[in-house]
Parts: C-alpha cells; sequence; structure tokens
C-alpha cells in the first residue's frame, strides 16, 4: 500500500511561511507530479512527506496511520536526490546494499536483492565501481536502485533529472515511467518541468507559492485549466493569454488560446498578423506573430508551413477552445 | 585557452621560490650543521662545513637522558589530540550540519582566544595548575595543550565537515540510519582525510608548543622543549651542545611531517580550491 494523505500541512521557516496550508491525497500506486516554478514550495513538501522537515502544523497520514512526527527511515519511503547523493566511499553494490544493511537483513538476501536491482537497472557490469567513475545517467540508476531495493510504500524523486543533458533525460524518462508500470508503487515526483509533468504523471499537482493551484490528470490541466497560472504553466510553448477589447467581446476579462488552437490562413481570418520568427522543429513550426489590436501571439503550423519573417497572415481562435477568465484569473 | 609563461620568467620564479625556501630552512639547516661541530668551531663564525664530531650528541645524551622527554612529547603531543578530536568532532558536526544563527559567533569567540598572547594568563593558569596539583604533570599539560589547540581543531573540522553535502547525510537517514550509522558509515568515511590531516597538524603544533610546556613543568613531565632550553642556561652557552639537543627534538616530527606531507597540504588547502 502507498496511499499518503495531507491535512492541512503547513510550514514557515522564522517569519516566512513556504507552505500556508495544504489538502492533499495520493492513491495507493499513483504517479504523482508536482510542478511548479522555482521557490513555489514543491521540494519543501516532498521532504516535509520524507521526513527531513518537520511541520509547522497540520499531519501527514501514512495507509491512515500518522507518521508526522516519524523519523524518515520509519515511514518506509525511498529518496532519489537531485544530486544523487551516492555515498562516494563505496561500490556501487554498496550503494544499493546500504538500506538492506541498515535493516539488518542478511547477507546473502542483500547480495541476492542488489544483484536483482542491478539486472532491473541494467547496472551488473558496474557493481564494483565507485559512483565516481560512473555518468550521470549510471549514477542516476544506482540512486533508483538504491531506492527500490527496499520495497518502499513510496517512491519520492526530488527533480531527479535536472542534472541531465537533454537526450538522457528523455531516456531516463521513460524509465522511470517503464519502473512505475512495473513496480505498480506510489511515486510523487517533484519537477520544475512542465513536458516532465505531463508525459509521466497520472495526476499533477500545480504548485504557486506553497498553494495548490490545481489538481487533477494532464489532459484535464490542459482542457480545463481552473485559472490563469495554470493556464499559463501547462502547455509547451504556453498559451496566448489576451487581455483588454479582444477579450470582452468573448464575456471576459482574459482568454486564453493555445498556439495549436488557431488555424491559419493567408487570405481570410479574424486576426490579420506580421510573422516575426519562426521556428521551424520538423514536424512543427512555430510562428512568433504581431496579430493587429491583439498583440504578440505563438501559433503552431505544419512543419511544412513555408513564410518568411515580416510575412502577412490571417489567424482564427477554434471558438470551443477559447479558455475564459474573469478579472480575478478564475476560469469561467 | 591555457595562458602561456615565457622560459625566463618561469626559471625567475623558480629560482626566487628556491631562495624563500631556503631562507626558511635555513636556521634549522644550520641547526644541524652546528649539531656535528665541536664547541671551538660553534663559535668560531660562520661556517657551513662541520667537522663531523659527535661528541655534542655523546655529551647530550650523558648528561640527560633524551628517552624521557621524548616519551614525554609522544603522550603529550598525541594525548592532547585525541582528546581534542574527541570535543571537536561532535562540536564540528553540530555547527556544520545543524547551524543556528549564533554557530559563526561561537566559532569567531574561540579563535579569538587565539588572538591573546598567551603570556596574559600565566598567572592565573599557574596558580590553578598549582592549586590543582598539577604543575609538572603529564596529564595537566596534555589538558592544556588540548584546550589551546582546540579552536583550530574545531575549525579545521568544521570546514572539512562543510564540504560535505547534507543530501548525502539525508539520503543516509533515508536509508533507515541511525545517527550513529550516519557518523560511522557515511560521515567518518568521508572525512577521514580531513580528520587525518587535523590529526597531523595538530600533533606538530602541540609538539612544538614551547610557552605552557616550559613554564608548567620541571623534570617529570618535561617534553623535548625542555629538554632544549635546559641546554642553554646552565652552564653557559654552548652551540654545539644546544643544537645538538634542538635536532634531537625535532628530528621526530620532520621525519613524520616529511612522510606525511602530501596529507598536511591537502587538509591545509582543502577548500580553497573547487
Amino acid at each position: 500500500m502507498g496511499n499518503i494523505t495531507l491535512r492541512q500541512v503547513s510550514k514557515s521557516f522564522g517569519a516566512a511561511t513556504i507552505i500556508p496550508n495544504i489538502d492533499l491525497n495520493i492513491e495507493d500506486g499513483e504517479f504523482v507530479v508536482f510542478v511548479g516554478p522555482s521557490g513555489c514550495g514543491k521540494s519543501t513538501l516532498l521532504r516535509l512527506i520524507a521526513g527531513l522537515e518537520d511541520v509547522s502544523g497540520g499531519t501527514i497520514g501514512i495507509d491512515g496511520r500518522d507518521v508526522t512526527n516519524e523519523a524518515p527511515a520509519r515511514r518506509k519511503l525511498a529518496m532519489v536526490f537531485q544530486s544523487y547523493a551516492l555515498y562516494p566511499h563505496m561500490t556501487v553494490a554498496k550503494n544499493i546494499a546500504f538500506p538492506l544493511k541498515m535493516a539488518g537483513e542478511n547477507r546473502e538476501t542483500i547480495d541476492r536483492k542488489v544483484r536483482e536491482a542491478a539486472r532491473v537497472l541494467n547496472l551488473t557490469d558496474y557493481l564494483d565501481r565507485r559512483p565516481g567513475q560512473l555518468s550521470g545517467g549510471q549514477r542516476q540508476r544506482v540512486a533508483i536502485g538504491r531506492a527500490i531495493v527496499r520495497q518502499p510504500t513510496a517512491f519520492l524523486f526530488d527533480e531527479p533529472l535536472s542534472n541531465l543533458d537533454a537526450a538522457l533525460r528523455g531516456t531516463m524518462r521513460l524509465e522511470i515511467s517503464e519502473l512505475h508500470h512495473q513496480l505498480k508503487t506510489t511515486m510523487i515526483y517533484v519537477t520544475h518541468d512542465q513536458i516532465e509533468a505531463m508525459t509521466m504523471a497520472d495526476k499533477i499537482v500545480v504548485l504557486n507559492a506553497g498553494r495548490v493551484e490545481q489538481v487533477g490528470s494532464p489532459m484535464e490541466l490542459y482542457r480545463s485549466p481552473q485559472n490563469l497560472f495554470v493556464a499559463g504553466f501547462i502547455g509547451s510553448p504556453r498559451m496566448n493569454l489576451i487581455d483588454g477589447e479582444t477579450a470582452g467581446k468573448h464575456g471576459a476579462h482574459t482568454i486564453g488560446i493555445r498556439p495549436e488552437h488557431l488555424t491559419i490562413s493567408t487570405s481570410e481570418g479574424a486576426w490579420k498578423a506580421s510573422v516575426g520568427v519562426a521556428e521551424h522543429l520538423g514536424s512543427d513550426t512555430f510562428l512568433h506573430v504581431q496579430a493587429e489590436g491583439v498583440g504578440p501571439l505563438t501559433v503552431r503550423a505544419d512543419g511544412e508551413f513555408a513564410v518568411r519573417h515580416g510575412d502577412t497572415i490571417y489567424l482564427s481562435p477554434i471558438s470551443s477552445k477559447v479558455h475564459r477568465f474573469d478579472q480575478n484569473g478564475k476560469a469561467i | 585557452m591555457a595562458r602561456t609563461v615565457p622560459t625566463g620568467t618561469k626559471l625567475g620564479w623558480t629560482i626566487a621560490a628556491w631562495v624563500v625556501a631556503l631562507l626558511i630552512f635555513f636556521p634549522i639547516l644550520y641547526t644541524i650543521v652546528t649539531s656535528f661541530k665541536s664547541e671551538t668551531e660553534a663559535i668560531a663564525g660562520f661556517n657551513l662545513v662541520p667537522s663531523g664530531t659527535l661528541e655534542s650528541y655523546r655529551e647530550v645524551q650523558s648528561q640527560y637522558n633524551y628517552f624521557k622527554p621524548f616519551m614525554n612529547s609522544v603522550i603529550i603531543a598525541v594525548g592532547s589530540t585525541i582528546l581534542a578530536l574527541l570535543v571537536a568532532i561532535p562540536a564540528a558536526w553540530s555547527m556544520a550540519f545543524s547551524p543556528t544563527k549564533r554557530t559563526k559567533d561561537i566559532l569567531m569567540w574561540m579563535l579569538s582566544t587565539k588572538m591573546m598572547p598567551a603570556v596574559a594568563v600565566l598567572v592565573p593558569m599557574y596558580l590553578i595548575f598549582r592549586d590543582w596539583g598539577l604543575l609538572d604533570s603529564r596529564i595537566g599539560l596534555t589538558v592544556m595543550l588540548m584546550l589551546i589547540n582546540l579552536p583550530i581543531v574545531v575549525w579545521m573540522l568544521y570546514t572539512y565537515f562543510r564540504e560535505i553535502p547534507g543530501e548525502i547525510l539525508e539520503a543516509a537517514r533515508m536509508d533507515g540510519a541511525t545517527l550513529w550509522g550516519e557518523i560511522v558509515y557515511v560521515l567518518t568515511p568521508m572525512a577521514v582525510p580531513g580528520i587525518a590531516s587535523t590529526l597531523l597538524l595538530n600533533i606538530i603544533l602541540a609538539w612544538n608548543e614551547a610557552f605552557w610546556t616550559i613554564r608548567l613543568t620541571t623534570t617529570n613531565a618535561a617534553p623535548l622543549t625542555a629538554f632544549i632550553v635546559s641546554f642553554s642556561s646552565p652552564q653557559g652557552l654552548f652551540w654545539a651542545k644546544l643544537s645538538a639537543a634542538s635536532t634531537l627534538a625535532i628530528a621526530p616530527i620532520l621525519v613524520l611531517g616529511w612522510f606525511s606531507q602530501k596529507q598536511l597540504v591537502r587538509g591545509l588547502t582543502f577548500g580553497a580550491v573547487k
């Protein structure tokens, strides 16, 4: 089981309140991603769940048991750190074996579990090496290996891929998702990268200044953001947000339209726009345009879309995909 | 691109470095050279080539048993270092990993005790030693040297521990390590180079300490520093004998320093280059 419940959890450092009050339910086996900009409190929230920080108020429950005042080790959670936090003086095998040794397992069990974890993570050939002799991706696998041998109630990942290069990040993202399918254990994953959040999560928790802005599946957040913050944060490139007269025509203070929900024509449309930079990604082309009476917009076009700097195009929003927000930024 | 330094400049700096190094080493070299001279040669004026006589060493050994002060030095230097480490490791640990608003002030206060001249507290210290019956005792001197070197030991260990990423200790905590497990299996093995160089430096400092060791001892607990002094006054100055005594006193620590120089340099420059 790996059911985690947060009730009115708050955290302050001196006079600074990092997390005001959070209520959250994480179901057994879920892959939950905490996402938000730097300093939004997502890592602090993870550390509160881990027990590495004490809560200032509220309770944390794991499988119905109140663990608010329990030491990290007694919560039966495993954590993978951003810096990997491997023990530099131990070999890969000893790193993976460490939690088992601390749990007082016998040597045969430790050997068997270490070999099994190494096999799953393709580390068998590296068991005698030290962390310093491994690449970033291999170190990350060792950190994951150290977490899985304990068979924890839940895994906690604190921005585990941010030190890797882009290609490796993509590979490791898949590996972690695959691992989740194999183990079916609850995973909580912290990231500021909304692509990681969208691709890996069963459930995304969007955080901003210590508050939960919205909780939902990736597509729920994409389709129906509850407020301007979530609308702007989820989706890449980000949603175009338009104020003023144009929004007024839709009966809103602000409207949002995603780059992929604008149709392009060279002859007619709702908004006339002049093309600035065109980013050709192969499969898609992102056009950064200046629309008359609307302002700057980003538009997704077909990969083969031929356009030059300064060309005039016409854009029309797909009306069913227009998001409307009131003056408080709440979705209408 | 690496900066290219002209060969002439490089040669100039090399020569300058050797000159400075020789100037620093010269008093020790001349002491060793003089110890192999006869008393007549020693007062005859500057001369770098001794006759090679061992007469001074024989006389020193016949007047004063070298072994006793040597053992006192070993006991006092090693003992005070172990005591200092026992106190400093937990102190540095708590300041490095659970710092409070006052941690920096405490560190500064500890260092400030080294800014006071030792003679300022000579009378009170002497009276305390007298009243507690610690005069001329190895225990008293060991505790004294532990106390005077403690600020440096705490500072060095604190600097070392600060370099150990806190996340590694947190990982150990998550992995189920108790405080004891964290210290034994993770912190200590990672800090061994730092602890070793602190130990070496403290032994050297304690071995060479001359102010308190001379003033708080007479015969029983007198270490090698007092052994040197005993050759400087009673029967007038005998340069060759004094040099022989000094050479005997510094030889063990020179040998220790020579074999551990790599460790020492690493320890003393730790944290300077990342």
